[in-house]
């Protein structure tokens, strides 16, 4: 039975008598310890600072050439916090309550508490940086309302605030790197975890530009590797962002949670054609104003398509305002998962438009008319601009043709309350683990998270583990565990040096894009999901044996680094399949055809699964083991999500 | 951060500091160049302007003024070439296609180019005047003023005949003894090669002043919406175009006009 | 309605940083107008994968124009032809058939080559180390209200602090100078009330450590300005110079122990 480890007490105490019950661990002997970080993007690049500040020596890892590029640099909209700065009725109940009900009740109360707890002092700790957030002309922070939130608590620098945020916390890990704290290695991926006694002791590494295969130790391994969202190939993700460290741990036995809650973002430019390498967000902020519609009829549709009918020719009792119309408290600004599925319903229906007909015009055209060009240009400029440069269409004389893209995964490597996972010293934060955003995440909540796991949580918490380590427990360098996992991974990488079959590794990828997206995508079924596992096993084998990957490893290979991703991305997208064959139940961004209401919303049963998938690795080609932890709803009442 | 840091002369800003401040110094030298010289356009025989060059050479303060100025010109080039070498150092392999007129103007990307015909040309013009000048290499004059109409008679002076620059007024006539640097320009501006070089050594300038005068102010940080609009006129029509046109006309009217 | 295109690429290859580099030419055919840049050259590098030839190596990884990854010099300009965005975000319609494309690595001493077309560009990262922070710890800070800024203030720091560290300020500059980088760095710092205690030391810090690095000295050619996919401003050197003198001039002789 998966222990959570969640504090007992009043909801809004645990996290204060947690902390002070948590072991400490001496000044003196922190610097004792060392801790690795592996992915600096917020998650990862604050925890490395905060943990070095404390004294602890860390060592973080990135693919990229700096930690500075990691994706949450690509973050747009803004991060939420309980600041109540506009006086519009927010608390951290409030936050905490919006967080557990947009993922549809099915994260743990505790951690989403705490989350809504710290998010505060983030804010205060980012300032504090020099991070520019926007400001009110009085010199106080703005706010806005974010992804249909009814307070404004969402704090933003224009529309870069990932970026913002992260290169503060880049600051932070460059300072500590100046002082001798933090060694940081870039374009360093890891291959494995070591585990010795059962314990996570130590990391595996390939230097991606001479190719040498290096064992790490420390007394704590911290993931902070992001999300999976690529297993679709196409996604917003960046192109390097990959599950292997994740999945190598997981293959250690870290538990896999909830593979199958991924999210579909509403707002991306459609897909052009075969060669497209990755998809692009435009900020949800854009539906405030945007009105999303599609022809009412399929005729006027196939028009459109052949351009014998512009967007503007159709006339307004033609059109339907199909959000508006379906839910018309929220309209337009329903959350990410609904408005994404009625713009595929719309598809499937025919009534999709541009050239490929899968799309769905965002107009913006009564916006302009109302607050005029100029202003529409302030609020959107940056986003109009990149839409243009994209699709070469203007966004101001046009309606924007967009379509629904994976954008972020909900689950992941399964962590208790400590973020510890199931290997004991192997820790999961920001996107990487599966804790806080249930089965939906809302706008303006993975950097509350990423932030809130590095800076307020994971100090304290790894800091309880180590103090019960104590600091007679070195490690040991030259335990054969290391040797021996070393050797599995320069195996692993000469096996597939050794592929030279006819199909590259995209090509294989693309294929397995295609099959998540069309059988593990917006909407599942147990029949489409079953062909899917049958299809991934096939595309297994074939990857195994017809891939062809090129060069040597003592060099930077790109071929390599893509085919050791893919080829964990497959064994991950089983997974995945299994989870949603598991879940039969509807939930936020997990759409299970079967599990609708009558008005085709999605229809949780919650006495069946109000529990967290944490999947087991047994084995290679050994089917995983589910474990349940349980979700127990304390503080809230479970209830089915409304936007009409 | 640590607050021991190197040197501010062997850093790029100090360097380029050097720059910016040896080459307002030459900035404002110029101006006054320019104004004293107008004197040559005068039509007293080189009266005004040569008592303006013996002024120039003699009062001590100004004297003082030339040595920083001689070695402001020194530095200046100095300071070019090691930092065009540190710069070269900067990028060993070059590109196959550099397309520099997209993103800067010409003359910005070639202040070495102009600077070097500005030194030639100054070498020149310095050999040719200045050297010669202080070496008695030039014509003598005297000029004979008639202190009650003001018409001035012009003899030219054996070197036997010259001792020092002198002015004596004896029954109303102020008798001027002076070394005729006015007669070396007319003679030295009917060669129709030195004039050319001058006129090519002020587009030279012109150029480089554009971008230089502008240049240095941004160097010493003096950057502000308010005020870089009138550097900016500044830089292009005093420095750019009105100095190096007026410069470039001395030549051309001893060879056209005179 | 995309038409296709088929363009000669000379492309700059290079084994590894020890090894000497070439131009190779490399045939781009069949190539789609709403194709990116880099998709094209995905497509060059699943031809040449597909042959069994070594793929082209170039950085990339957003593909949205934030992370500052890929850089690459076409046709003589970093980022390619048009101004303000990165090269990701470059699409194919700005080149026509029949167009030879010459694509080249960022070239600076302190930027080696690593491999074909990607560079390394640490020395930017050491830069922010040796002072691109402000020294607070985590925990303890004050209410972010407590610190007021003016928004025009805030604004201004915002804009220095866009800047993407992708270095094709440093490949633009005919001097491979890093001053608009570092610059807005500091300038950042030196706008907010946040970064007032440690404002000299860390101009000095910085541009230390950018001559150590061996960049070139910057010469107001404002290529840099131009290139820059984020438009950050020449004032930024500006304010950087005024930094540094001040500091050096002013500041530095301040403390007497």
């Amino acid at each position: 039975m998966l222990d959570s480890k969640v504090p007992a007490g009043p909801l809004a105490e645990k996290w204060s008598k947690h902390k002070f019950e948590m072991k400490l661990v001496n000044p003196a002997n922190k610097r004792k310890f060392t801790i690795i970080v592996v992915g600096t993007g917020l998650a990862g690049a604050s925890a490395a600072a905060s943990l070095a500040e404390l004294g602890y020596n860390v060592k973080t890892f990135c693919y990229q050439d700096s930690p500075r590029r990691a994706h949450s640099i690509a973050a747009q909209g803004g991060i939420n916090a309980a600041k109540d700065y506009q006086n519009d009725g927010d608390s951290v109940f409030r936050l905490f309550y919006d967080t557990i009900k947009g993922g549809d009740y099915r994260a743990r109360e505790a951690n989403v508490y705490r989350l809504a707890e710290v998010s505060t002092n983030i804010i205060d700790q980012c300032v504090a940086q020099g991070v520019p957030f926007a400001r009110e002309y009085g010199g106080l922070l703005d706010n806005r309302s974010f992804g249909g939130a009814q307070v404004s608590r969402t704090f933003y620098a224009r529309g870069q605030t990932g970026q913002q945020l992260l290169l503060g916390a880049y600051s932070a890990l460059n300072r500590q790197i100046q002082k001798g704290k933090v060694q940081s290695y870039t374009r360093h991926e890891m291959l494995d975890l070591v585990k010795v006694d059962g314990q996570a002791r130590g990391i595996i590494t390939r230097d991606m530009v001479t190719g040498k295969i290096e064992a790490h130790e420390g007394h704590a391994v911290l993931l902070c590797t992001g999300g999976y969202g690529n297993v679709f190939f196409l996604s917003t993700n960046a192109m390097g962002c990959n599950i292997t460290a994740a999945w190598r741990a997981h293959k250690r036995g870290a538990f896999f949670a909830n593979p199958c809650y991924t999210q579909i973002h509403p707002t991306c430019i459609p897909v052009t054609g075969d060669h497209q390498s990755k998809l692009t967000l435009m900020s949800e902020s854009l539906r405030n104003d945007g009105r999303v519609w599609v022809p009412k009829t399929t005729e006027l549709a196939a028009k459109l398509r052949k351009g014998e009918l512009k967007a503007a020719d159709i006339k307004e009792d033609d059109r339907d305002y199909f959000l508006e119309r379906k839910y018309p408290s929220f309209g337009n600004l329903v959350p990410r998962d609904v408005a994404s599925r009625n713009a595929k319903e719309a598809v499937d229906d025919g009534r999709g438009v541009g050239k490929s007909g899968v799309a769905v015009f965002l107009d913006f055209a009564d916006a302009i008319q109302r607050l005029g060009e100029d202003t529409v240009r302030a609020k959107y400029g940056n986003l109009f601009d990149m839409y243009y440069q994209i699709t070469d269409e203007n966004p101001y004389k046009q309606p924007m043709r967009i379509y629904p893209a994976v954008h972020y995964t909900m689950g992941g490597v399964w962590v208790d309350y400590n973020l510890m996972t199931t290997v004991p010293g192997l820790y999961a934060l920001g996107e990487c683990n599966f804790s806080d955003h249930g089965a939906n995440r809302l706008g303006a909540s993975a950097l509350m998270q990423g932030l809130s796991d590095g800076y307020f949580v994971i100090p304290y918490t790894v800091g309880d583990y180590l103090a019960k380590l104590g600091n007679f427990n070195p490690v040991d360098k030259n335990h054969p565990a290391f040797e021996q996992t070393r050797q599995e991974v320069e195996q692993k990488i000469n096996a597939l040096l050794a592929l030279k079959g006819e199909k590259t590794v995209d090509d294989i990828h693309k294929e397995l894009g295609h099959i998540m997206w069309e059988y593990c995508g917006m909407a599942r079924t147990a029949e489409g999901l079953t062909k899917a596992k049958g299809l991934i096993q096939e595309l297994k084998k074939e990857f195994w044996s017809n891939v062809k990957v090129l060069g040597e490893n003592e060099e930077l290979n790109m071929s390599l680094e893509k085919a050791g991703r893919v080829a964990d991305f497959i064994e991950l997208g089983e997974l995945m399949v299994d989870d949603a064959l598991n879940r039969r139940e509807s939930c936020g961004g997990h759409f299970r055809l079967e599990s609708q209401t009558e008005e085709g919303e999605a229809l949780r049963i919650d006495e069946e699964f109000t529990y967290v998938s944490a999947w087991e690795y047994t084995g290679d080609d050994q089917p995983e083991v589910l474990h349940k932890e349980e979700l127990v709803f304390e503080n809230v009442k479970l209830t089915q999500r409304s936007y009409k | 951060m640590s607050s021991k840091s190197k040197p501010v002369l062997s850093s790029s800003i100090g360097k380029k500091l050097i720059m910016s401040l040896t080459g307002l110094f030459l900035c404002t030298f110029l101006v006054i160049h320019l104004i004293g010289n107008l004197q040559l356009f005068k039509s007293d025989d080189g009266y005004a302007f040569n008592n303006y060059a013996y002024f120039m050479t003699h009062f001590t303060p100004i004297k003082v003024v030339s040595y920083l100025l001689y070695a402001s010109i020194i530095i200046h080039a100095v300071y070019a070439i090691v930092l065009t070498m540190n710069n070269r150092k900067a990028r060993p392999i070059g590109y196959k296609q550099y397309d520099g007129q997209s993103n800067s103007k010409w003359n910005s990307r070639n202040m070495g180019i102009l600077g070097t015909i500005i030194l030639v040309f100054l070498a020149t013009h310095l050999q040719n005047f200045w050297w010669k000048y202080h070496n008695d290499q030039v014509p003598y004059v005297e000029y004979r003023k008639d202190l009650s109409t003001g018409a001035i008679t012009t003899y030219e002076l054996q070197a036997a005949d010259f001792t020092e620059y002198s002015v004596i007024t004896d029954n109303g006539v102020e008798v001027t003894k002076a070394r005729n640097l006015y007669k070396q320009v007319d003679f030295a501006f009917q060669n129709i090669g030195l004039v050319a070089l001058y006129v090519i050594a002020m587009a030279a300038l012109a150029f480089h002043l554009i971008h230089g005068f502008g240049s240095a102010f941004q160097t010493i940080g003096f950057n502000h919406k308010k005020y870089v609009p009138i550097i900016r006129f500044l830089g292009v029509w005093i420095f750019g175009i009105i100095i190096p046109i007026a410069f470039a006309l001395m030549p051309l009217y001893f060879y056209f006009i005179k | 309605m995309s038409a296709h295109m088929n363009l000669t690429l000379k492309v700059w290859r290079q084994k590894n940083d020890k090894s000497k580099g070439q131009f190779v030419t490399i045939q781009a055919n069949d190539i789609a107008d709403d194709m990116s840049f880099l998709e094209m050259l995905d497509i060059v590098n699943d031809d040449l994968t597909r042959k069994g030839e070594d793929p082209i190596y170039f950085d990339h990884d957003c593909r949205e124009g934030i992370c500052g990854m890929c850089s690459l010099v076409i046709n003589g300009r970093p980022h390619g032809p048009k101004y303000g965005i990165t090269t990701c975000q470059l699409h194919m319609r700005s080149f026509h058939d029949g167009q030879t494309i010459v694509i080249e690595p960022w070239r600076a001493a302190a930027f080696p080559v690593l491999k074909d077309l990607a560079v390394d560009r640490t020395s930017f990262d050491r830069i922010q180390q040796a002072g691109g922070y402000v020294n607070v710890n985590t925990g303890g800070a004050q209410d972010a209200n407590n610190i007021l800024i003016p928004k025009r203030i805030a604004d201004e720091a915002f804009e220095s602090a866009t800047c993407i560290g992708c270095g094709a300020c440093v490949a633009a500059c005919k001097n491979a100078s890093a001053m608009l980088f570092v610059s807005a760095k500091i300038s950042q710092f030196a706008l907010l009330p946040q970064g007032q205690t440690e404002r000299y030391e860390r101009a000095q810090a910085m541009v230390d450590q950018m001559d150590a690095e061996g960049f070139g000295n910057c010469t107001n050619t404002g290529a840099c300005e131009a290139e820059c996919p984020k438009g950050i401003k020449l004032t930024n050197i500006a304010r950087m110079n005024r930094e540094y003198l001040t500091a050096k001039f002013f500041r530095e002789e301040d403390i007497h122990n």
